[in-house]
């Protein structure tokens, strides 16, 4: 696909000037040399709220190209808000054609989740982050969590997963659950269930995580280990679910519990709703899976 | 324990600007000794024991330690990676406000099992074991163990603070007037907990105290300093049995006898 003349659409491709790109393209590469370490970058304000994902948009408006297919994610959805508006951002300043399937993108932004569909060699997942300094509730001062990174003395964040068993009995953080990247830094994987943490180990694509407010980018190259922390006698462990997905009949894979009723009626559901999608298309029916109308009624 | 002193400190001077923290220290220490530094407040006390706890770089003058290996280094020669690894395995600092030396937030066992966890242990139920043992050395009730230290009265909140410190069995302590702030009797038992901790443990401690009678209980040797400088130094019992100074007379005078 041609990109649009900036005459065109009254924007630059992808938003973002090119020096802006040159500059995000800069840190992007340092953090890819240098696994788990947050770079410091001049993120701009973009036309969303903090929080929205501008630090995510700032990545992939740095490295998307006019050939890329897009795939934005919000929760595991394709659908939601958060996803629809970025997806059109990008479709409108870029052109570039997008779509909800795994497979076919070779960008994907994400909010929480990683795809269900295992990524492939060529692909860039980029991270909306909003907190990326994993010690941040432990040390609150920037200069001392620089210089505990610097020397890598990560006691602290051990300290956390030490409160966590004897307060709950087992090791209670459940989401941004923190990560040794490369056996070197440690970091937030964004708010991601930590279900998806061991997707993060080796993974063929590259991924790249923006803190737009904090501005702080990260990345994980390709084919690099990333271990989650534990304790030897607690060591690290995913979510668990009882039942399979109530429309896919999908297992181990992660579920969003759906409140249906004021009286205790609940399903769990597929959070990745293409890998949902694609399933039932493919035939598999969950418990409540409904069947499709014959043609004409509605 | 060897013949050279722990800690050698030659010279050291620390000016602000102009005006003289402290000038033309020197002292040693050896394994097993306590020794107390008194003065009133403003006479360089604090700034000696920042400087020989290297939290600040003096203008002048060497601090020499001997390490666990029994190789003598300038402290600050060190890197900044071996200076953090000296200051949370082989020394402690016992804050004069718990809230410092403490982390608040975290409970008593973690603040107690934090250096552990810094040094690389990373067994659970090790690391708990081992808070419950110090716990009970320094005299908190074990089922204590996971409640915040803002719960804990001023007296126990120094006794975690001390088992925080101790846990990686280090041989050179600092304390930095740790019983001020506490009542008599409180006192009496913390220092009463110390003295025995010192002797069980064969620890170096420098203590910095305003506090004479605190002074006389736990320490072998004294040091009096005035406006920055050490004016008398000498054996505990003898310094303060029998002052040379004037001004140590007079500190030893004021003290009011109970």
């Amino acid at each position: 696909m041609n990109a649009p003349s900036p005459a065109e659409t009254g924007y630059n491709f992808a938003y973002l000037d090119e020096q802006t790109k040159r500059m995000i393209r800069r840190a992007i590469l340092k953090a890819i040399a240098i696994p788990g370490y947050q770079v410091p970058f001049a993120s701009r304000e973009m036309p969303m709220p903090y929080g929205w994902g501008t630090g995510g948009v700032q990545v992939t408006a740095a490295v998307i190209g006019p050939d890329d297919v897009l795939k934005v994610i919000d929760q595991g959805s394709d659908d939601t808000t958060n996803a629809v508006s970025i997806r059109k951002f990008f479709a409108k300043t870029a052109g570039v054609a997008t779509t909800t399937r795994t497979a076919e993108a070779t960008v994907i932004q994400t909010r929480h989740r990683i795809p269900e569909t295992p990524l492939s060699e060529g692909q860039i997942l980029v991270y909306q982050v909003p907190i990326p300094e994993p010690l941040r509730f432990l040390e609150p001062r920037e200069t001392e969590t620089r210089k505990l990174h610097a020397l890598a003395d990560y006691g602290l964040m051990h300290v956390k997963l030490y409160e966590d068993i004897a307060r709950h009995g087992h090791i209670a953080t459940t989401y941004d659950y923190p990560v040794e990247v490369a056996g070197r830094y440690v970091m937030n994987p964004s708010p991601t269930p930590k279900f998806d943490n061991p997707k993060m180990h080796r993974s063929p694509a590259l991924q790249l995580f923006g803190a737009g407010r904090e501005k702080r980018i990260y990345a994980v190259p390709p084919y690099t280990d990333v271990v989650s922390l534990d304790f030897e006698d607690h060591p690290f462990e995913v979510q668990r679910f009882e039942k399979p997905c109530a429309l896919c009949a999908a297992t181990g894979v992660y579920l969003d519990e759906v409140v249906l009723d004021d009286r205790g009626g609940r399903m769990f559901v597929c959070s990745d709703s293409d890998y949902c999608a694609s399933r039932r298309d493919a035939g598999h029916r969950g418990e409540m899976a409904g069947d499709a109308l014959p043609a004409g009624q509605s | 324990m060897s013949e050279l002193p722990l800690l050698s400190a030659r010279d050291l001077g620390k000016l602000y600007g102009a005006r003289i923290g402290c000038e033309a220290v020197s002292f040693d220490i050896h394994e097993g000794e306590v020794l107390a530094v008194v003065g009133e407040s403003g006479s360089g006390k604090s700034t000696l024991l920042k400087l020989l706890s290297t939290e600040l770089a003096p203008t002048s003058g060497t601090i020499r330690y001997r390490m666990r290996d029994g190789v003598t280094r300038d402290l600050f020669a060190l890197t900044e990676a071996e200076r953090r690894f000296l200051l949370r395995t082989d020394w402690g600092f016992v804050r004069q406000d718990a809230r410092e030396g403490l982390r608040m937030s975290v409970s008593a066992g973690g603040n107690v099992g934090e250096r552990l966890m810094a040094v690389g242990e990373r067994h659970y139920g090790r690391i708990r074991g081992t808070a419950l043992d110090w716990l009970g050395r320094v005299e908190i009730e074990t089922d204590r163990i996971d409640d915040l230290p803002r719960d804990f009265s001023g007296g126990m909140r120094q006794r975690l603070q001390i088992a925080r410190n101790l846990v990686t069995h280090p041989r050179l302590v600092f304390m930095d007037e740790p019983t001020s702030g506490l009542d008599v009797s409180v006192q009496a038992r913390l220092l009463d907990l110390v003295r025995g901790l010192v002797a069980e443990m064969g620890l170096a401690v420098i203590i910095v105290t305003h506090d004479l009678a605190v002074a006389r209980l736990l320490s072998h040797r004294i040091m009096v300093m005035r406006h920055g400088r050490v004016i008398e130094q000498g054996l505990t019992d003898q310094v303060l049995d029998d002052p040379r100074e004037a001004y140590t007379q007079l500190l030893v005078s004021s003290v009011l006898a109970a």
